[in-house]
């Protein structure tokens, strides 16, 4: 169970702060300084992979159902006039499709195709300056190079047989170096991206949740009252993770990580307590660790970690 | 905007959930304003609410500044991070209405990009006729190089082989095959055609990021299907009219295979010289002229598809197809290279 992770205790070692130590690099390694001409660092996140590989498969989908409709509309209605329509349909209208669906929906104002907004990224200049339309015609042409033509070769080679193994090799080897470019540097720029001069970032638009906390009324329960030492155990990071928990409401999330904390801090074991308990339990601690911790970015005090000093 | 009073501070003074509350309705209406924006353009807002919006976004982008610095609360920050940097794109990403910008790229954006890259151009355009020159004279002495050089696919039964009059039925005149298949198979074949030189054109653009080497291949490549059929047609004395067969569209057509081919070549060179500027700025420098100039080559192969579709099937006569391919080709040339007031670059 991931959610737990860094509130155990005992059990782990040295590999405990490395893990935690790690994700977080992996974070900032993700990260780019975006300064708004307000001095803000908008601290952009570059889109991984996988992301950006759902969303072009999502796009291709829904351009395959389109050209699915546009067929059966245009059988529907010429149905009687010739038989050709799908072959021109499919081998005109496939290509002015996907030369023009990416270009058109990345021109728009969120700057992504129906699969990207899906996933959650944009296309962004990397200069910070706008998405100019030529940026955007560059980075879809070369997809053309990228994804169509290796299709279209190995579908070639594939039905006709008229490749030698050698050849076809070749040609796998050099359309896999440009199809999976992005893999091989750090900003995940695809041969597009590179020659256009643009980024793929994260662009997801999480709605604004209510505050969570107790409302300082449990305070005169002991059981719910932490003294300093107690709430001196954690940092930055545990406590958003236990923000996460108490945002996502598990269940049973919600009771190992209330033994956890428990075991942490050195409170008494309650045996199988009630779910209410547990919950006001970690409300009214994440509260006051929350507010101890904000006391401490007041005086200038970011305390990163569990493992961080004081 | 709310009135402190509703807060409830959980220490005293400065309370993160006070400032919050005093200042949520900001951002909720930020967030309203920006998601109509994106929703509908400028024109869903009224005057008053675009006024507001950048004072909005700076009260936004102050309150992620504060909280940066003394909220923890991963839920707030990651919803003004997203709020803010939608706005950011939307006040600063557009400056001009889009009608502005369209007129302002044609007027003087897209003959700049054209005129930025002549050295690539006159390059390409000799590449093309080189293999042109190359092909038809290996043809003309030896026909049985036609089908080296033509993919079947392509040639569509015209080859050396074949009969003077069915050769002139390819290019519409003499006795026109009648048959309704044959029909239906040569729109197949035009179809086919267009979206196969629109893919070469898109390929030698996109190619050029290797130095540029494969493009001229391409190009060179092209010139040579280029004159092997030419060699097929001037060798049953057909010279005359299968020129204006391919001069109707063929102007265009291949005047924007050199400027794609060109565009190809502007990120090879600028890859292989950068100068002052590290490979990759001068790489995507490179590569928005070529995004430019491939704009005009997208729009060029379109005309020349309409030129190739409906204009020569139209217009049968040879003296009027010479005559609409110099005119197309004087256009584009007085479009692109005529010196104009206000445009340096």
């Amino acid at each position: 169970m991931t959610a737990t992770t860094g509130y155990g205790h005992g059990a782990q070692g040295p590999g405990a702060q490395g893990h935690a130590a790690r994700a977080r690099a992996r974070l900032a390694g993700k990260t780019r300084r975006f300064i708004t001409p307000e001095g803000v660092d908008l601290e952009l996140k570059i889109a991984s992979a996988g992301l950006r590989f759902s969303a072009l498969i999502i796009d291709l989908m829904l351009l395959v159902a389109v050209l699915l409709g546009f067929t059966f509309g245009a059988l529907w209605l010429g149905a009687i006039v010739r038989g050709d329509v799908g072959v021109i349909v499919w081998l005109l209208g496939f290509f002015l499709l996907r030369t023009f669906w990416f270009i058109g929906f990345e021109l728009g104002t969120r700057a992504a195709t129906p699969g990207k907004r899906a996933m959650g990224i944009r296309v962004v200049a990397r200069d910070g300056g706008r998405l100019t339309a030529d940026a955007v015609v560059a980075r879809n042409l070369i997809r053309e190079l990228e994804l169509f033509l290796p299709l279209q070769m190995m579908g070639v080679a594939a039905s006709e047989d008229m490749v030698s193994g050698w050849t076809m090799a070749a040609g796998l080897l050099w359309s896999l170096v440009l199809s999976l470019f992005l893999l091989f540097n750090k900003d995940r720029m695809r041969m597009g991206d590179l020659i256009a001069g643009t980024w793929v970032v994260m662009a997801a638009r999480p709605k604004l949740d209510a505050e969570i906390g107790d409302d300082g009324a449990t305070r005169a329960d002991p059981a719910l009252n932490f003294t300093d030492a107690e709430l001196a155990v954690y940092g930055v990071y545990e406590l958003q993770e236990l923000e996460r928990i108490l945002r996502l409401k598990e269940p049973r999330a919600i009771t190992e990580v209330a033994a956890a904390v428990r075991a942490k801090i050195g409170r008494p074991w309650v045996a199988d307590p009630d779910r209410g308990a547990d919950m006001a339990f970690l409300l009214a601690y994440y509260t006051q660790l929350k507010a101890r911790l904000e006391r401490g970015l007041l005086f200038g005090k970011r305390r990163e970690d569990k493992y961080a000093s004081e | 905007m709310t009135d402190a009073a509703t807060a409830s501070p959980a220490t005293a003074g400065f309370s993160t959930s006070r400032f919050r509350a005093e200042r949520e309705a900001d951002w909720i209406a930020f967030e309203d304003l920006v998601a109509r924006l994106e929703k509908s353009g400028a024109r869903a807002l009224s005057t008053d609410e675009l006024l507001a919006l950048p004072v909005l976004y700076r009260a936004t982008l102050s309150s992620l500044s504060i909280a940066r610095a003394t909220s923890l609360d991963k839920a707030l920050l990651d919803h003004l991070e997203g709020l803010v940097l939608r706005g950011y794109f939307l006040i600063y990403g557009v400056r001009e209405s889009r009608t502005a910008r369209l007129a302002r790229f044609f007027r003087t954006d897209l003959p700049a990009a054209m005129r930025s890259v002549w050295k690539e151009t006159i390059v390409i355009a000799l590449v093309i006729t080189l293999g042109a020159i190359a092909s038809w004279s290996l043809v003309t002495w030896q026909p049985e190089w036609y089908f080296n050089f033509v993919p079947e696919e392509m040639a569509g039964g015209r080859d050396p082989e074949a009969t003077k009059d069915y050769l002139q039925s390819t290019i519409g005149h003499g006795t026109k095959a009648e048959d309704g298949d044959e029909e239906g198979a040569l729109h197949i074949f035009a179809a086919y055609l267009f979206q196969h030189n629109s893919r070469v054109s898109i390929l030698s653009f996109a190619l050029g990021f290797a130095f540029g080497v494969p493009t001229m291949m391409l190009e060179f490549y092209q010139g040579i299907t280029l004159g092997a059929m030419i060699a097929v047609f001037t060798g049953k004395g057909l010279g005359t009219e299968f020129g204006g067969w391919l001069f109707i569209h063929g102007t265009t057509e291949l005047f924007a295979a050199a400027l794609s081919g060109a565009a190809g070549l502007r990120i090879g060179l600028a890859m292989l010289f950068p100068g002052e500027r590290d490979r990759l700025t001068a790489a995507a420098q490179a590569g928005r002229t070529a995004g430019k100039v491939m704009i005009g080559v997208i729009i060029m192969l379109l005309v020349a598809g309409l030129l190739e579709g409906f204009g020569r099937q139209l217009i049968t006569d040879t003296a009027m197809r010479y005559a609409i391919g110099t005119i197309m080709l004087l256009f584009w040339c007085s479009y692109f290279y005529l010196p104009r007031r206000g445009s340096a670059a």
